[in-house]
C-alpha cells in the first residue's frame, strides 16, 4: 500500500519536472533520509513536496543516460575516438553513473545522415538525456535532431553551430597548447627551420590558427627560426602524413610538428634523428627518441561538466570554448628530448595564458606584411574559430 | 581435395549442375534450414565471445521493433533497399549484371540534390517533382552508359558498371570539396542542409518514400510479368540468339531495360537525399547498392519477394545496431555477426538452385570411386 502511494507520487513528481522542463530543483536536499520521507508524507503538503523533490532527485541521477557517438572505435586504443572515449569514462567515474547509464554508438560514418539519425535516435529511446556527437560531420543532423526532441540534449564536438536551447558545441583553445608546444620547438631547432605538417590549407581556421599560435610560440623563444607548413588536405592519412614530413625534413628542417591524427610525422622525424612535436594523444610512446611534447585534449573536463549541468537542469545551451585555465587543452609531458630550460620558459608562458594573455594580441603582422591585429587589440573568438585565413609571418607554405 | 601423385582421369571430382526445379515446400524447408543453421552459427559466434546468444537474438528482434521511433528507423533503412533492389530486377532478369546501383543512387541523388539546392524557391510539389524527374534521369544515364558500350562494344558490364560506382562517388567528393560547399561552412568540406522545402513531405511519421517504394513494387511487379517489355526481358535474358531470332531488337531492349534500372536505382538515391539525409554526402547510399544486389537475389527477383526481405534485412541491421550498444560491443562484432547470417542463408541459397554431382569412376581403372 505504502508502495503503491510511493510509487504514484514519484510518477506525479516526474510529470510536474518534465512539464517544468529542467528548472532545478535544490541540490542540498540529497543528504535528507529518504526512510523519513514516508512518515512525513501525511504531516503537510510542505514536507512532502519537500521529500518529492529529493525522490526525484535520486530517481534523476540512476536514470539518467548519457548517447555518444564515435566515428571511429575506441577500443583502437589510440586516436581521436579513444581520447573522446576517455574522457566519457573521466566523466562517469566523476558523476558515479553506472556502465548501463553510457550508451555508446561506435563507427558511425560522419558523411552518412541516416546512420547519423539512426545512432542518435537509437540513444534517445534507450533513454539518453543528452548526446554527445563528437566528430564534425554529425553537425547538421544533430541541429535537425535538437528541433525533433527539445527534450534531449544535444552536444556537438568541433562545429560552429547552436540553437540557444538544447544544441550546442563544444571545442577547445588548442591553440593555447600549440603555443606552449612551439616553445618547446623553438627551443630545439638547431637548423631553425621547423616543419609543419597540416590537414587543411588556409582556407580553414582551425588548422591555419593553431599553426599561428605555434609559430608565436616558436618566435618568443628564437626569433630566426621559420616556420615550413606542407598541407596534406585530409583529416586521416598516415601515407601521406609521412610523406609531407619527409620533405619537410629533406628541406632541413629539424623539427617536425603537426595537425594531423597520425603518429606518421613523428616516426619520420626519429628516423632522420631529428625531433618533434606530435598532436593529440602522448606521441612520446610512438616516438620516443623524436617527440617533445604534444598538444592534448582533455576532453571529460567538459563532457563532466556538460552531463552535470544536463542532469541538474543547469544547462545553458551556450558554447563551450575551454582552454589551459579550464584544463581541456594541456601539452602532454615534456619528454627526455626537450632542451634544456624547455620547462621553464613553457611554465611562464602557462602562466601568462593562465592569466589571460590570448596569444593573439596585436601587433600582429601575417607573412603578407600586413597587420592582421593592430597594436593594444584582440583577436575575438570569432575571429579565431572563423576567420583565421593568414599565416604568421614566421610561416611560409612549402 | 584431390591427393597428389594420385593416377586420375580428366573427369573432375566433383561438379555442380543447375537443379531443374525443386517443389515449393522443398524451397521452403531448405529456407528454414538455412535460418536455423544461420542462427546457431551466428549463436556460436556470439557464445565465443562471451555473451548469452538467446539475449542477443531477442535484443537484435526488439532492437528493430521495440518502438515507434525503433519502426520507423527500420522502415527508413528498408526504403532504399527495397527500391535498390526493385531496380536491379529487370537488368538482372536480363542477364545484366548491374553491380553499378551505388552509382546510380549517387547519381540520381546528384540529380536532385542540384535542384533542392538552386531551386529551393519554387512551389514545394513543382520541386519534388522536378526533383524526383532529374534523379531518375541521372540514374537512368548512368545506367545508360554501360548499357550502350556493352550494346555497342561488347564491353563487360560488371566490371563497367562497378567503376561508375567510383566516378560517382568521387563526383560528391568535388562538389562537396568544391563548387557546392557550403559557403557558411568556414572552409570545411559539406554541402548545406536542404531547405525545408526541398524536403520530401512525411507520410504517418515516415517520409513518403515508403509510399513511392510500395507503388514501385506493383508497378515492377506488372512491368516483369505481364508488360510486352517483360517478355522482352525474359527473351533477351535467356538467349540473345532466339531474340534477335525473333526479330527484336536487342541493343534497343537492353538500353530502355538499363535505362530504366538506373532510373530506378536514381529515384532510391534522390528519395535518400531529400527523405532522409537532407543533404547530399559520400555516405549517402550506405552501401545500399551492394546488399540490394543480395536482396534481389535471394527474393529470385521476385518484387513481393523483395518487399518481404528488405524488411527482414533492415530488421538484422537496425537490430544489430542496437546489440552493438547495449552489450557494449565493439561494432566489428555486429558486422561479423550479420556476415554470418548471409553467408548461410545466400549459401543455402546456393543449394536450392544447384546440386553437386559426384564423379563415378568405372570400376575396371582400379581407381577409387570419388
Amino acid at each position: 500500500m505504502l508502495k503503491k502511494l510511493l510509487t504514484g507520487i514519484f510518477v506525479a513528481t516526474m510529470v510536474v519536472s518534465l512539464t517544468a522542463c529542467g528548472t532545478k530543483n535544490g541540490g542540498e536536499k540529497e543528504t535528507e533520509n529518504p526512510g523519513n520521507t514516508e512518515v512525513n508524507q501525511e504531516e503537510s503538503a510542505d514536507k512532502e513536496e519537500k521529500a518529492d523533490a529529493d525522490k526525484e532527485e535520486k530517481a534523476d541521477n540512476s536514470d539518467f543516460k548519457v548517447g555518444v557517438i564515435h566515428i571511429g572505435d575506441p577500443a583502437d586504443g589510440a586516436g581521436y575516438s579513444f581520447a573522446h572515449d576517455q574522457g566519457i569514462v573521466a566523466m562517469q567515474a566523476e558523476l558515479g553513473l553506472s556502465d548501463n547509464q553510457i550508451i555508446r554508438k561506435n563507427n558511425v560514418s560522419d558523411t552518412d545522415a541516416v546512420a547519423i539519425r539512426t545512432a542518435m535516435e537509437e540513444c534517445i529511446e534507450e533513454g539518453a538525456k543528452i548526446i554527445f556527437g563528437t566528430s564534425w560531420g554529425y553537425m547538421d543532423t544533430m541541429e535537425q535532431l535538437a528541433a525533433e526532441y527539445p527534450e534531449v540534449y544535444f552536444s556537438h564536438g568541433s562545429g560552429y553551430k547552436c540553437n540557444g536551447s538544447n544544441f550546442n558545441n563544444y571545442f577547445g583553445r588548442i591553440y593555447q597548447a600549440r603555443y606552449l608546444s612551439g616553445i618547446a620547438a623553438g627551443l630545439k631547432t638547431e637548423s631553425n627551420k621547423i616543419g609543419y605538417v597540416a590537414a587543411m590549407d588556409i582556407d580553414n581556421s582551425e588548422v591555419t590558427g593553431g599553426i599561428n599560435a605555434f609559430a608565436m610560440g616558436v618566435e618568443s623563444v628564437n626569433p630566426d627560426a621559420k616556420v615550413y607548413v606542407k598541407v596534406t588536405n585530409t583529416w586521416f592519412d598516415p601515407t601521406l602524413e609521412g610523406q609531407a614530413a619527409e620533405a619537410l625534413l629533406d628541406m632541413g628542417c629539424d623539427v617536425i610538428a603537426q595537425h594531423a591524427d597520425t603518429a606518421a610525422p613523428q616516426l619520420a622525424a626519429q628516423k632522420r634523428g631529428v625531433w618533434g612535436v606530435g598532436y593529440n594523444s602522448d606521441m612520446t610512446k610512438d616516438a620516443p627518441e623524436a617527440h617533445l611534447t604534444a598538444p592534448i585534449w582533455n576532453w571529460g573536463v567538459y563532457y563532466t561538466k556538460a552531463t552535470k549541468e544536463a542532469m541538474d537542469g543547469t544547462w545553458t545551451g551556450e558554447n563551450y570554448f575551454g582552454g589551459l585555465a579550464e584544463g581541456f587543452v594541456d601539452i602532454s609531458p615534456l619528454s627526455k628530448n626537450v632542451a634544456e630550460g624547455t620547462e621553464e620558459a613553457i611554465e611562464d608562458a602557462r602562466k601568462k595564458i593562465v592569466d589571460g594573455y590570448n596569444v593573439f594580441e596585436g601587433e600582429i603582422k601575417d607573412n603578407q606584411g600586413n597587420v592582421v591585429c593592430a597594436e593594444g587589440e584582440k583577436l575575438t573568438d570569432a575571429d579565431i574559430t572563423g576567420a583565421m585565413n593568414w599565416y604568421y609571418k614566421n610561416v611560409e607554405v612549402k | 581435395m584431390r591427393k597428389a601423385g594420385q593416377e586420375r582421369s580428366h573427369e573432375p571430382w566433383v561438379h555442380v549442375v543447375k537443379k531443374t526445379e525443386i517443389s515449393a515446400a522443398k524451397t521452403l524447408l531448405l529456407s528454414i534450414v538455412a535460418v536455423l543453421a544461420s542462427l546457431v552459427a551466428g549463436g556460436l559466434f556470439i557464445l565465443a565471445i562471451g555473451q548469452n546468444p538467446f539475449l542477443v537474438y531477442a535484443t537484435i528482434v526488439k532492437g528493430a521493433w521495440r518502438s515507434s521511433i525503433a519502426r520507423k528507423g527500420t522502415i527508413k533503412l528498408a526504403i532504399p533497399l527495397l527500391i535498390t533492389a526493385l531496380g536491379i530486377t529487370p537488368a538482372f532478369k536480363m542477364k545484366f549484371w548491374n553491380i553499378g546501383a551505388e552509382g546510380q543512387i549517387i547519381m540520381g541523388a546528384i540529380f536532385a540534390t542540384y535542384f533542392a539546392l538552386f531551386y529551393d524557391h519554387l512551389p514545394h510539389g513543382l520541386l519534388l517533382a522536378l526533383m524526383l524527374v532529374a534523379g531518375m534521369i541521372g540514374g537512368g544515364i548512368w545506367g545508360l552508359i554501360p548499357a550502350y558500350f556493352k550494346s555497342k562494344y561488347g564491353t563487360n558490364e560488371t566490371l563497367f558498371t562497378l567503376m561508375l560506382n567510383y566516378i560517382a562517388l568521387y563526383l560528391i567528393k568535388y562538389l562537396v570539396e568544391g563548387p557546392w560547399r557550403d559557403p557558411a561552412s568556414s572552409g570545411f568540406p559539406k554541402i548545406a542542409s536542404f531547405s525545408e522545402n526541398a524536403r520530401l513531405d512525411q507520410l504517418l511519421g515516415v517520409h513518403a518514400g515508403w509510399l513511392i517504394a510500395l507503388i514501385l513494387v506493383v508497378l515492377v511487379f506488372i512491368y516483369i510479368k505481364f508488360s510486352k517489355h517483360g517478355y522482352e526481358i525474359d527473351i533477351v535474358g535467356e538467349s540473345v540468339n532466339t531474340a534477335r531470332y525473333a526479330g527484336m531488337n536487342v541493343k534497343k531492349i537492353v538500353l530502355r531495360t538499363m535505362f530504366l534500372s538506373g532510373a530506378i536505382c536514381g529515384l532510391a538515391g534522390m528519395i535518400q537525399a531529400t527523405g532522409a539525409a537532407y543533404t547530399l554526402s559520400e555516405g549517402i547510399t550506405g552501401g545500399v547498392g551492394f546488399t540490394a544486389i543480395s536482396v534481389a537475389w535471394l527474393s529470385r527477383l521476385n518484387p513481393v519477394t523483395i518487399l518481404v526481405v528488405s524488411v527482414l534485412f533492415a530488421v538484422l541491421e537496425k537490430g544489430c545496431s542496437v546489440m552493438q550498444s547495449t552489450f557494449g560491443m565493439s561494432s566489428a562484432v555486429s558486422g561479423i555477426l550479420q556476415g554470418i547470417i548471409l553467408f548461410f542463408i545466400l549459401g543455402f541459397d546456393f543449394f536450392t538452385r544447384y546440386r553437386f554431382v559426384f564423379c563415378k569412376k568405372k570400376q575396371g581403372e582400379g581407381s577409387v570411386s570419388c
